[in-house]
């Protein structure tokens, strides 16, 4: 077919155009502006260069040290919750009820901690983990492990790995739930026929069929765990000390809190490629994986 | 090696049946002879991958016993049979190369490496799966995935029988004929018996000495592909066998002669009287009956006439009823009324859907 051209088609993409631009390429554009300036007052600004990257990633520098310090812990929660909340959704979702009422029952408990805002799932667990009032704080300080997320890093840690845990294992055990649902019978009555063990029936095809949904269940959870803000904020607002800041509430902290709007502005920039980049590889071992089954 | 006995076997899934539907196997007595090819055929529903299920254990019949060799084994786990099955769809363990999926059952049961490697070198040239013995069972295509399905039944030097459960309903059709070949020759190589379940009468005839066709839960005939055409023990075998089925009629049996309505039919030999309130009718497979321009026989009126190449398919009513007979590729059909003649020796009296002598 022979295809005219008529540049007048370009405002057909106008509209969609603008709303990616308004809701997203312009505030970008504004913090890329922020992040190349520097400002003291009365809406001056003097253009700074590149100065607040190199001090951004010199480790040296006072700023450079809180974003690697905050950049390492972020990291460090998100790599301890998928290694928690991973294998445990995956042992939820093998013992889960198979059909009927208990199953029912068992969706509706876990879909629960999902559905809760953020913010309320920090109140739960600022007060449950509370060392004099809260159930869980003062239980353990009562079997005699001392236990204060105010003042122990250890502490503070706990409570806001348990509430991650708590708030999102359902949502790795839901997709693992429905990965295993669409493995046919003839599988395990096949493996039954081979004499497998119950251990290498989960090895040969539980684990290879669930690798897909395992795989964006992960990516989801890490991109969720690495812009945590809420929870930690409002259990322990970063402390005791900079124990808990992660990188969003180092931001924070520098934009709103200081008003750096530069150093934050690189901080922002430098932060959102690192979660592009991370998207980016999950997609490429997403499609690698798919154009090699489908071209086999 | 293993002769296959079932004795009063039947299965409900529910716990107390009353009534005929409950049953998903009613009770049944057969021997599946040691090294025989067997089709299971029948409708969907009918019962046949319960049976294959129960046969191979993964369903424990609520009633009866299976005996392999004489040893009864209804309560014995599926892993401890010498049974293999093969899927209606393919099941490969996909992260595993072609040969370990070979040596997988095998290594399951502890058997020695060397003995291992012998017998999945053995298969997979038995099948033809050499060249890709190393390749991933991932990217398989459908074929290559249920011959490796397969292979994993023929590696186990203890397995007396394999279970086909239509295990060619995923395939191109230019290679269901090349893979149920093989599947011959695999028989006729290695004196396993087979039991090829399927709902596809071409499949069941050309791979089966001997064909078991079920019914609503019910063995209704066993036999040679020949006396399932020939001597159908019951109306459905003559409706699902051939092509067109068996024409049914209501009749009434009065010694030797049928009345069908006004009609009369003579019949080679006498009929036991049959109880009063028994549905009684007769059978004439459309090959056996001559479509005539006038005579004695079945006047009929022709509604239409489906040339198909090689013969000529007349479709007809006989007082409101279809009937269906065959006439050759040059035969002049008239266009209204025709009188059909039966060949004596080919109407079959059934007395409640079972053929009575």
């Amino acid at each position: 077919m022979q295809k005219s051209i008529d540049n007048r088609a370009w405002f057909l993409v106008a509209p969609v155009f603008m709303l990616v631009a308004f809701n997203a390429i312009l505030p970008l554009m504004t913090v890329v502006n922020y992040s190349f300036q520097d400002t003291f007052s009365n809406n001056q600004f003097f253009w700074n260069g590149a100065q607040w990257y190199v001090e951004l990633l010199d480790p040296r520098s006072e700023l450079g040290e809180r974003f690697y310090g905050s950049l390492g812990r972020s990291l460090a929660f998100s790599a301890i919750i998928l290694a928690i909340e991973v294998p445990l959704g995956m042992m939820v979702a093998l013992a889960m009820p198979k059909r009927g009422a208990a199953l029912a029952v068992c969706l509706m408990m876990m879909a629960l901690p999902l559905l809760l805002p953020w913010n309320v799932v920090g109140i739960i667990w600022q007060l449950f983990a509370r060392d004099n009032i809260g159930l869980f704080g003062w239980t353990v300080n009562a079997i005699g492990i001392p236990f204060n997320y105010t003042n122990s890093a250890i502490s503070s840690w706990v409570v806001i790995v348990l509430m991650d845990v708590w708030h999102w294992t359902s949502l790795i055990a839901l997709l693992c739930f429905a990965g295993l649902r669409a493995i046919p019978d003839a599988y395990y009555q096949a493996a039954k026929i081979d004499g497998a063990s119950r251990m290498l029936v989960f090895l040969r095809i539980e684990l290879p069929k669930l690798q897909r949904v395992l795989t964006i269940g992960i990516l989801l959870r890490f991109m969720d765990s690495f812009m945590i803000y809420t929870e930690p904020f409002i259990v322990t607002g970063g402390g005791p000390g900079n124990y808990t800041t992660m990188l969003s509430i180092n931001l924070v902290k520098i934009a709103l809190g200081q008003f750096d709007l530069g150093k934050a502005g690189a901080m922002s920039i430098v932060y959102t490629l690192i979660t592009l980049s991370v998207c980016w590889v999950f997609y490429t071992i997403i499609t690698m994986r798919e154009e090699k089954e489908g071209a086999a | 090696m293993a002769q296959i006995q079932l004795e009063n076997l039947a299965h409900s899934y529910l716990v107390n049946p009353t009534k005929p539907w409950q049953w998903a196997l009613k009770p049944m007595n057969m021997t599946w002879r040691q090294g025989g090819a067997y089709a299971l055929l029948g409708p969907s529903g009918c019962g046949k991958t319960t049976l294959l299920n129960v046969i191979s254990g993964l369903v424990t019949p609520s009633h009866g016993r299976i005996l392999f060799d004489g040893r009864d084994v209804s309560r014995i786990p599926t892993e401890a049979r010498n049974i293999a099955q093969v899927f209606q769809f393919p099941v490969v363990y996909d992260t595993m190369t072609v040969a370990d999926n070979l040596a997988f059952p095998l290594q399951n049961r502890g058997v020695s490496k060397d003995i291992v490697a012998a017998r999945v070198s053995q298969v997979g040239h038995m099948l033809g799966l050499e060249p890709i013995m190393n390749r991933r069972a991932r990217g398989l295509t459908a074929d290559l995935k249920q011959k490796v399905s397969l292979g994993r039944g023929l590696v186990r030097s203890d397995v007396g029988a394999i279970l086909f459960d239509e295990p060619l309903t995923v395939i191109d059709p230019h290679l269901k004929w090349q893979l149920r070949a093989q599947i011959r020759r695999v028989h006729a190589e290695t004196d396993v018996t087979m039991i090829y379940v399927t709902h596809d009468q071409t499949e069941a005839l050309t791979f089966a000495d001997s064909v078991v066709v079920m019914y609503q839960g019910e063995v209704v005939q066993i036999g040679t592909p020949q006396e399932l055409f020939d001597r159908p023990a019951h109306t459905f075998v003559g409706y699902f066998i051939g092509s067109p089925g068996m024409n049914v009629l209501p009749a009434r049996i009065e010694g030797d002669r049928a009345h069908i309505g006004s009609h009369v039919l003579q019949l080679t030999k006498g009929i036991a009287a049959t109880p009063p309130d028994a549905k009684v009718e007769i059978g004439i497979r459309p090959e056996y009956l001559r479509v005539e321009r006038s005579g004695p026989g079945l006047p009929v009126r022709v509604r239409r006439v489906d040339d198909i190449g090689r013969i000529k398919i007349v479709h007809c009513e006989l007082d409101g009823l279809p009937i269906a007979a065959v006439a050759g590729e040059d035969a002049e059909i008239p266009a209204d009324h025709v009188v059909l003649v039966p060949e004596p020796s080919q109407i079959h009296v059934y007395c409640n859907s079972h053929r009575v002598e």
